[in-house]
């Protein structure tokens, strides 16, 4: 089977800020591929390129075995998108809001109420298609507008964020749809995220950071790539402590989220001796196997959170802010 | 995660693929845009009633009350009945004018993205747009039509006909005319501005409230150039034949209008508001066009 997006140097610039630096990458077929990395990182202007929303700068990129430059109609009929903001219209009801959907991209009439059925049940809104859009939650928002990306069977659905600003159980359940998608259609999802333990549903992941990406594998791959432990602890200096552990064990460590923290192979072994050679008095510590955070840390220098605070402007603080107003602050 | 366990699998799909582009899609498009635009103003029975209060101001109060001073020069006729046709236009013209601005919230709130990625021309939803809008506007017009009685204009099926085609067409320029300024003045309150700063000069101008002979310089002048002026002359024109008025009424009440002492037919009063509004439509598909 061809690839669904196939992606050679693409590039982005707006002026003098280049956001997005020549990626390279191909989605396989049915794929469940995940774009993860922090605000600003040049992942949302990656998908609006592959979904014909803005044009590339440089490079080229198929979707669904169609030029995004060239052929723009054809690649947005066999795309589905869900956006970060909502692109709702709450006077109407669930169900109008699908047929306009449908109708738009002249889905054949016999199918539209099946198919309307069908995507409807799976996020759970069949039984308040007749309500008006604006008396549903934002999940519930969410889940019909994932459920609209789908009324025309697209090839491949984009899903930029798709949970952000939700509560954990909504998170949940979209996740199940994803899997479920996955084994009922022949569908590739390409999604963005910052979560890192979502990136851990994703078949693979591309970690972008700058945009450029640093990193694209499995997520075990990724995972063990790493190899290493992390340590991570919190001292009365933590100066000296970083000093000391350059020292003594040749190992560079860094501040992430207020600990001092650094990569170890045997962590177990390694935290006897540290107490009793750090010489810098510790209050705690904590050892963890890698996870996604590690690989992101691995690549980048800091970890996700970190680098959001410091590079994501504005705009970062804002959805930000949005998030901890959702109630999501995790 | 529980949920993907417990959930039931979805039964196996057809595949559903896009047909290929074609003069139905895009027409599916113009309709569903169309019928958006309905179901809208059906929903909201607050701006049914909001958009009359003021042609029912203008042509109950403003007529009522300045009849004892005009009584003198309108040769028999009410004012009420003078002004009538002007009515009939601006009931219209305030629809279109909040059907329009309804993609400056469809801005605001995402939708219009969802109409823009779609895998249709932005002319097709710009065109359904514009329909919608002068639909809407027209039922609303035909509410006002319905008061025609009141004012001593009778109900004669040639004069329903012509006022709705007229109340359409007017309505329809109107809509391009709104849509064209909303593809650039993307907040709303700016929005409002702008047709406040437009609608109401060329309501006063246009002669709906007065006779367009004898006029200042200045006026005449200003009164030539207002699109709405060549809405109103033929909305008169066509009350008036359906009334019975005397040789001195119908010159002084309703001269027509002239460019530089012709006198302009009515065909072509109806057509500049038609060419006009192609005109804007065609900036309006235009200015979406060239929007990413």
């Amino acid at each position: 089977m061809p690839a669904a997006i196939s992606v050679t140097d693409l590039r982005k610039s707006f002026g003098e800020v280049e956001a997005v630096r020549g990626v390279n990458f191909e989605v396989e077929a049915s794929e469940v591929f995940g774009f993860l990395g922090p605000n600003g990182a040049g992942k949302t202007t990656t998908i609006n390129m592959l979904c014909t929303l803005a044009k590339p700068s440089g490079g080229s990129a198929w979707v669904a075995g169609f030029d995004v430059v060239s052929e723009r109609d054809d690649v947005r009929r066999h795309i589905g998108l869900v956006f970060q903001d909502p692109t709702l219209d709450g006077y109407l009801s669930a169900e109008q809001n699908l047929r306009l959907h449908a109708e738009l991209y002249g889905v054949e009439r016999e199918l539209v109420a099946p198919r309307m059925q069908q995507v409807l049940e799976m996020v759970g809104l069949w039984e308040r298609r007749k309500a008006q859009v604006m008396t549903f939650s934002g999940g519930m928002r969410r889940r019909l507008e994932i459920a609209r990306g789908l009324m025309h069977s697209p090839r491949v659905l984009f899903l930029d964020e798709p949970t952000i600003g939700l509560d954990p159980q909504t998170r949940n359940s979209i996740w199940g749809y994803i899997r479920q998608l996955q084994e009922s259609e022949e569908i590739t999802i390409f999604m963005t995220t910052h979560y890192m333990d979502e990136a851990e549903f994703c078949g693979r992941i591309a970690i972008m950071d700058h945009g450029e990406i640093v990193a694209l594998d499995t997520p075990q791959a990724l995972k063990e790539q790493v190899g290493a432990d992390r340590i991570r602890i919190e001292t009365e200096d933590d100066g000296a402590a970083i000093e000391a552990i350059r020292a003594r064990f040749g190992l560079e460590a860094q501040i992430s989220e207020g600990a001092v923290t650094f990569s170890v192979p045997d962590g177990e072994e390694f935290v006897p001796r540290l107490f009793g050679e750090l010489g810098v008095p510790i209050r705690s510590v904590s050892l963890s196997r890698p996870d996604l955070d590690d690989v992101f840390m691995s690549h980048t220098g800091s970890t996700i959170r970190d680098a959001e605070e410091s590079d994501g402007g504005a705009k970062a603080r804002n959805r930000i802010a949005a998030q901890m107003m959702g109630g999501v602050r995790r | 995660m529980s949920v993907t366990e417990s959930a039931p699998p979805a039964p196996p799909v057809a595949t559903v693929r896009v047909p290929a582009r074609s003069w139905r899609s895009e027409l599916r498009a113009v309709k569903i845009v169309w019928r958006r635009e309905l179901i809208r103003f059906s929903k909201d029975r607050m701006r049914i009633v909001t958009s009359l209060i003021q042609p029912l101001l203008f042509l109950f109060v403003l007529g009522s009350g300045l009849q004892q001073l005009s009584a003198a020069s309108t040769h028999g006729v009410d004012l009420k009945t003078f002004i009538y046709p002007g009515v009939l236009c601006i009931a219209v013209m305030f629809t279109a004018m909040f059907s329009a601005a309804s993609i400056v919230w469809d801005r605001e709130f995402g939708f219009l993205r969802e109409m823009m990625v779609a895998p249709v021309r932005r002319g097709s939803i710009v065109v359904g747009k514009c329909l919608g809008g002068a639909t809407v506007a027209s039922l609303q017009g035909v509410i006002l039509l319905a008061l025609a009685g009141t004012v001593g204009v009778p109900y004669a099926p040639t004069l329903i006909v012509g006022v709705f085609c007229l109340q359409l067409l007017l309505a329809f320029s109107i809509t391009a005319f709104g849509v064209m300024a909303a593809a650039r003045v993307t907040q709303m309150q700016s929005f409002m501005g702008l047709m406040q700063l437009v609608v109401m000069p060329m309501f006063f101008i246009s002669g709906a409230l007065f006779p367009v002979t004898n006029l200042p310089g200045w006026l005449a002048f200003l009164n030539r150039i207002d699109p709405l002026t060549y809405a109103v002359s033929p909305m008169r024109s066509l009350v008036f034949a359906h009334l019975d008025l005397s040789q001195q009424a119908e010159a002084a009440l309703n001269p027509g209008i002239t460019w530089f002492g012709w006198k302009v037919p009515v065909a072509l009063e109806v057509f500049t508001v038609f060419a006009l509004g192609m005109l804007m439509l065609a900036i309006a598909i235009w200015e979406f066009n060239a929007g990413e």
